[in-house]
C-alpha cells in the first residue's frame, strides 16, 4: 500500500478516529478535571477557565467528553464488531448449507424483527444486571438481525457463482467456503455497512442511556451528555450541542474510512464491480 | 449516386484509468474509413476490442460509456452527423438509423408488451399514426416469420423464444423504414438451429425493405452469409477491407487468412473407443417436481479419449455434467467409474472421487474467485487433495504454468488482470493440479474469440496426448466436435439421439435432428445460406 494514493478524506478521518482513540485511552492524564467532580456554577459559558463551559451540574464539560469518548466507542466499537460477527457467520451459513438450516435461521430472524428493537432491548435490559458486557451483548444481538439480512442476500448470490461450486466439487467443507471464497466477495457491501451500524450503534447506546437504561450515571458517555444538557437549550445554553457534535463527527470520521476503504477493496484487481 | 453512409477516417478515444499515474487517453478505433450504399450490407469483423461495436454506435454519433468520437466524419446521407446538436442526432437515431443489440432478451422491457416496444421509437419520431405502425408491424412480423403476426405483438418478452425476440427487435429497428440499420451480433447468443431461421428472416427483410445494414460479428461465417462487403478489424485498425468473395477466396492479409482458415486443430479418431472410463447408464434426472430433463441416457466415455456431446440449450447436456459431477443425483440408472458405481450425489462421494472428476466451465470470469491469485487458485487443489506446502508446492504450480504455456509471472496476478484466454487457461490448469481421470468441459471455448480457442483447444489435445486423461466435451458447436472428439452423443430434449464414433455420428445416413444440425452450421462460403433455403424448398416441396 502506497500511503499517497490515500485520499485527503480518508486521512481527515483517521486523523478524527485517532483522537477520539487517544483521548479514550488517555482520558485520566490529558481532562484538565475529573470526571465527576464539580467545579463551578451549572451551565457556565464556554471560554475562560472551562473551555467548553459547565454542564447541568457544574462539572467541566471537557473533561466529561473526554471521559465519555472511553464508554461511548468501546461500547459501540464493541457491540457493532460483535454484532457483525454474529450476523455475518450465520447469515453466511444459512446461505451456504441452505435447507432447514437457512428456515429455521431466516424465520427466528424475522421473528427478532418483528419485535420493535428498542422496546426488546428496554425489556431484556430491564430484566437483566446491569453490567456493562450484558450491555453490549444485548445491543450485539438485537443489531445483528439486519446484518443477517444483509449477510444472506449477498452471499445467498455469491454462493451460486461457479467458483463456490468448484469448490463444492473440489469437497472442501463449509467452513472454507464461508470464509475463504464468500466472504472475501461479500466485503464490500459488508464494510459499508459496518460504517452505518457503527453510527446507529453509537445513537442506540445514547437512546439506552437517555432512558436510563444503558451506561449509569455518574459515568460519562455521549449520548446520557446530551440527555443531561438538553434542557439547557430552552435557555440558549449549548451545552447539549457539544457531545451532540462529538457523536457526529465521530460518526462521519468512521464513514470517511469506510468510504476508502470500500474504494480500495471494489477496485482491487478482483473487483466484482460495487455496481 | 452518393453513398449513404460515407465514414470518413473515424477516430475514437477512450479514457483509461491505470491503477497507478494519471488517467490517460488511449485510442480504440484509429483511422477507419468506408463506404456504405442503399440496399448494401457492410460486415465488420474482428475479436473482442477489436472496436468493431464502437464503429458501429459511430454511425448513430454514439459514444458508449466514456467513449469520444475525436476524430473523422460520419456522414450520412449528406450530412455529418457528428456535427448535428443533441436535438438533430434525435431526430436521427431510431428513425434514420436503428441499432440491434447483441442480447435481445436484456434489450427488452420485460414489463410491456413486444408490439408496444416495437411502434414505440416510431410513434415518438411521428413517422407513423399508431395504426399504421401497428399495422406495419403486422406486415414486419409475417416478413421475418414469427407465428400468429397478428397476434405477436400482444405477447410480453418472456412468452416467446430467444430466437423469436430476437427477430421482434430487427422488426423494431425496420419499422420507421430506416435508411441504415446497425446490427450488433444479433444471432451470437442463439443456437446454430434458431440462428440459421434468424439470419434467413435478416437477410430477406433487407432485401424487402431495401436498407442498408451494417452487420457487427466475430462469426465469419455468419457474415458471409449477410454482407455484400467485409471489413476486417483488428486492435480498432482496418487489417482488410474488400468484397465478401474476395475476403474469403483470396484473403491478402495474414490475419485474415488465419481467420478464414481456423479451426486448424484435427485429431485422428482413436480406433478402439470400447474400453469405457466412465459409463451412464439408463439415467433419468429432474430438477425437484420438474418434467424429466434426462430422459434414459445411456453413454460411456472411452478411456483416454474424448466424448463430446453436443445439443443445443436446454437438450440437457450441462445437466448431464451435473448428474456426473454429484451435483444433481439422477432419479434412475447408474453412472460407473471404472466399472464401479459412483455414489450417485455428491456428499457420499469420497475425496479420491471427486479429485477423479474435475471440471471446466464456460465462464472462466465466474469460475475463479476474483480474490484470490492465480497462485491461491492453483494451489488450493494440491493441499487439499495432496498436502503440499512450500517449495513443493510453488515448484508444482510453476509446472503446471509451463503445461498451460504461461509464464512466470502470472501466478501472483488476479484473474480479473488476465484475458479471457489465459483465464481458461488456468481453469485448466486448476482441473490439472487434482490430476484427474476425466475432465468434464462445459462449452469452454463457446465464450472465446476463434483464434483463442483454437489455442486452448489445441492445449487440451496435448494435455490429453501427455497425460492421457478423457475429456467429456459439452458443446452446441459442430466444428469443435470435428476437431477434438473421439465419441459422439448427440442430444435432444434430454434424449441421446445418437451416440457412436465420430466418424460414424457425423456421416449419413442421418436421423432428422441430426441432419438439421449439421445443416445448420453456416459454411465459410458465399451462397450457402441460399443453397440450404433452396433445399429446404425443395424437401417441403415435395413433401
Amino acid at each position: 500500500m502506497r500511503w499517497r494514493s490515500i485520499p485527503v478524506s480518508a486521512w481527515i478521518g483517521m486523523a478524527g478516529l485517532a483522537l477520539a482513540l487517544f483521548c479514550a485511552v488517555f482520558a485520566p492524564w490529558i481532562a484538565p478535571y475529573g470526571e465527576r467532580q464539580v467545579v463551578g456554577d451549572i451551565w457556565m459559558p464556554m471560554g475562560g477557565e472551562f473551555l467548553l463551559g459547565t454542564d447541568n451540574l457544574g462539572r467541566d464539560l471537557l473533561s466529561r467528553l473526554i471521559y465519555g469518548a472511553q464508554t461511548t466507542i468501546f461500547v459501540a466499537l464493541a457491540a457493532t464488531v460483535l454484532s457483525f460477527s454474529l450476523g455475518v457467520l450465520l447469515s453466511f451459513t444459512a446461505a451456504v448449507v441452505r435447507g432447514w438450516t437457512d428456515q429455521i435461521l431466516s424465520r427466528f430472524n424475522d421473528l427478532m424483527m418483528a419485535i420493535p428493537t428498542l422496546i426488546f432491548a428496554l425489556v431484556v435490559l430491564a430484566v437483566l444486571p446491569q453490567r456493562l458486557w450484558i450491555l453490549v451483548l444485548v445491543m450485539a444481538v438485537l443489531d445483528s438481525t439486519r446484518v443477517f439480512r444483509l449477510g444472506r442476500a449477498v452471499a445467498v448470490d455469491i454462493a451460486v457463482m461457479d467458483f463456490v461450486e468448484a469448490a463444492r466439487l473440489r469437497g472442501e467443507g463449509h467452513a472454507w467456503i464461508i470464509f475463504r471464497e464468500i466472504l472475501p466477495n461479500a466485503l464490500t457491501p459488508l464494510l459499508a455497512e459496518f460504517g452505518l451500524r457503527f453510527a446507529f450503534a453509537v445513537l442506540f447506546l445514547s437512546t439506552l442511556s437517555f432512558l436510563g437504561l444503558g451506561i449509569q450515571p455518574p459515568e460519562a458517555d455521549w449520548g446520557g451528555m446530551v440527555k443531561d444538557n438538553k434542557d439547557g437549550i430552552i435557555f440558549g445554553v449549548p451545552a447539549a450541542l457539544v457531545p451532540g457534535a462529538a457523536i457526529a463527527v465521530l460518526a462521519i470520521c468512521v464513514n470517511l474510512v469506510v468510504d476508502w476503504l470500500l474504494n480500495r477493496t471494489s477496485s482491487l484487481k478482483g473487483a466484482r464491480g460495487d455496481g | 449516386m452518393a453513398e449513404l453512409l460515407d465514414v470518413k477516417n473515424l477516430r475514437i478515444d477512450a479514457t483509461a484509468y491505470p491503477e497507478d499515474g494519471p488517467p490517460e487517453d488511449i485510442t480504440i478505433v484509429d483511422g477507419v474509413s468506408f463506404q456504405l450504399g442503399r440496399g448494401r450490407v457492410l460486415g465488420l469483423i474482428g475479436e473482442s476490442g477489436a472496436g468493431k461495436s464502437t464503429i458501429g454506435l459511430s454511425a448513430l454519433a454514439y459514444g458508449r460509456g466514456g467513449v469520444r468520437i475525436t476524430g473523422g466524419e460520419v456522414i450520412l446521407d449528406g450530412t455529418d452527423i457528428l456535427k448535428l446538436s443533441p436535438r438533430g442526432i434525435r431526430r436521427v437515431r431510431g428513425a434514420k438509423v436503428c441499432y440491434v443489440a447483441q442480447s435481445a432478451a436484456a434489450a427488452f422491457n420485460p414489463a410491456h408488451r413486444l408490439g408496444d416496444q416495437v411502434v414505440e421509437a416510431a410513434l415518438r419520431h411521428g413517422v407513423l399514426s399508431r395504426e399504421e405502425a401497428h399495422e406495419r408491424a403486422r406486415y414486419l412480423f409475417d416478413v421475418l416469420g414469427l407465428p400468429d403476426p397478428d397476434t405477436f405483438g400482444k405477447r410480453y418478452p418472456h412468452q416467446v423464444s430467444g430466437g423469436q425476440l430476437q427477430r421482434a427487435m430487427t422488426a423494431m429497428a425496420l419499422l420507421p423504414s430506416p435508411d441504415l440499420i446497425v446490427f450488433d451480433e444479433p444471432t451470437t447468443a442463439l443456437d446454430v438451429t434458431t440462428q440459421i431461421d434468424v439470419l434467413v428472416a435478416i437477410k430477406r427483410a433487407i432485401e424487402e425493405t431495401h436498407t442498408a445494414a451494417l452487420y457487427i460479428t466475430h462469426d465469419l461465417a455468419v457474415v458471409a452469409q449477410i454482407a455484400d462487403d467485409i471489413m476486417v478489424l483488428r486492435h480498432g485498425k482496418t487489417v482488410e477491407y474488400g468484397t465478401t468473395r474476395q475476403i474469403l477466396e483470396e484473403p491478402r492479409e495474414t490475419y485474415t487468412r488465419e481467420l478464414v482458415t481456423v479451426r486448424q486443430v484435427k485429431k485422428e479418431e482413436a480406433p478402439d473407443q470400447s474400453q469405457a472410463l466412465l459409463k451412464i447408464d439408463h439415467v433419468n434426472a429432474r430438477y425437484a417436481n420438474g418434467p424429466l430433463i434426462l430422459d434414459d441416457v445411456s453413454m460411456h466415455v472411452p478411456r483416454g479419449q474424448t466424448l463430446a456431446i453436443v445439443g443445443e440449450s436446454g437438450s440437457g447436456k450441462s445437466t448431464l455434467a451435473r448428474v456426473i459431477t454429484g451435483l444433481l443425483p439422477p432419479e434412475s440408472g447408474r453412472i460407473l467409474f471404472k466399472n464401479e458405481p459412483l455414489p450417485a450425489s455428491l456428499p457420499e462421494r469420497s475425496r479420491d472421487h471427486l479429485r477423479k472428476i474435475q471440471m471446466i466451465y464456460q465462464m472462466a470470469d465466474t469460475a475463479m474467485n476474483p480474490r484470490h491469485t492465480i497462485r491461491q487458485i492453483l494451489g488450493r487443489p494440491l493441499t487439499f487433495y495432496f498436502g503440499m506446502h512450500g517449495q513443493e508446492k510453488s515448484r508444482r504450480i510453476q509446472e503446471l504454468l509451463d503445461q498451460i504455456e504461461l509464464g512466470k509471472g502470472f501466478a501472483d496476478r488476479y484473474p480479473a488482470e488476465l484475458s479471457g484466454g489465459q483465464k481458461q487457461r488456468v481453469a485448466i490448469a486448476r482441473a490439472l493440479a487434482a490430476e484427474p481421470e476425466l475432465i468434464l468441459c462445459d462449452e469452454p471455448t463457446s465464450a472465446l474469440d476463434p483464434l483463442v480457442a483454437d489455442g486452448i483447444l489445441t492445449l487440451l489435445t496435448k494435455l490429453q496426448r501427455e497425460t492421457q486423461v478423457s475429456y467429456v466435451f459439452i458443446t452446441h458447436d459442430i466444428a469443435t466436435v470435428r476437431a477434438i472428439a473421439d465419441s459422439v452423443a448427440v442430444m435432444y430434449l434430454g434424449q441421446v439421439v445418437r451416440f457412436g464414433p465420430k466418424s460414424q455420428v457425423l456421416s449419413p445416413p442421418f436421423d432428422d435432428y441430426t441432419d438439421l444440425l449439421l445443416k445448420s452450421v453456416p459454411e465459410m462460403k458465399v451462397g450457402w445460406l441460399e443453397d440450404v433455403l433452396e433445399t429446404r424448398r425443395m424437401e417441403s416441396g415435395g413433401r
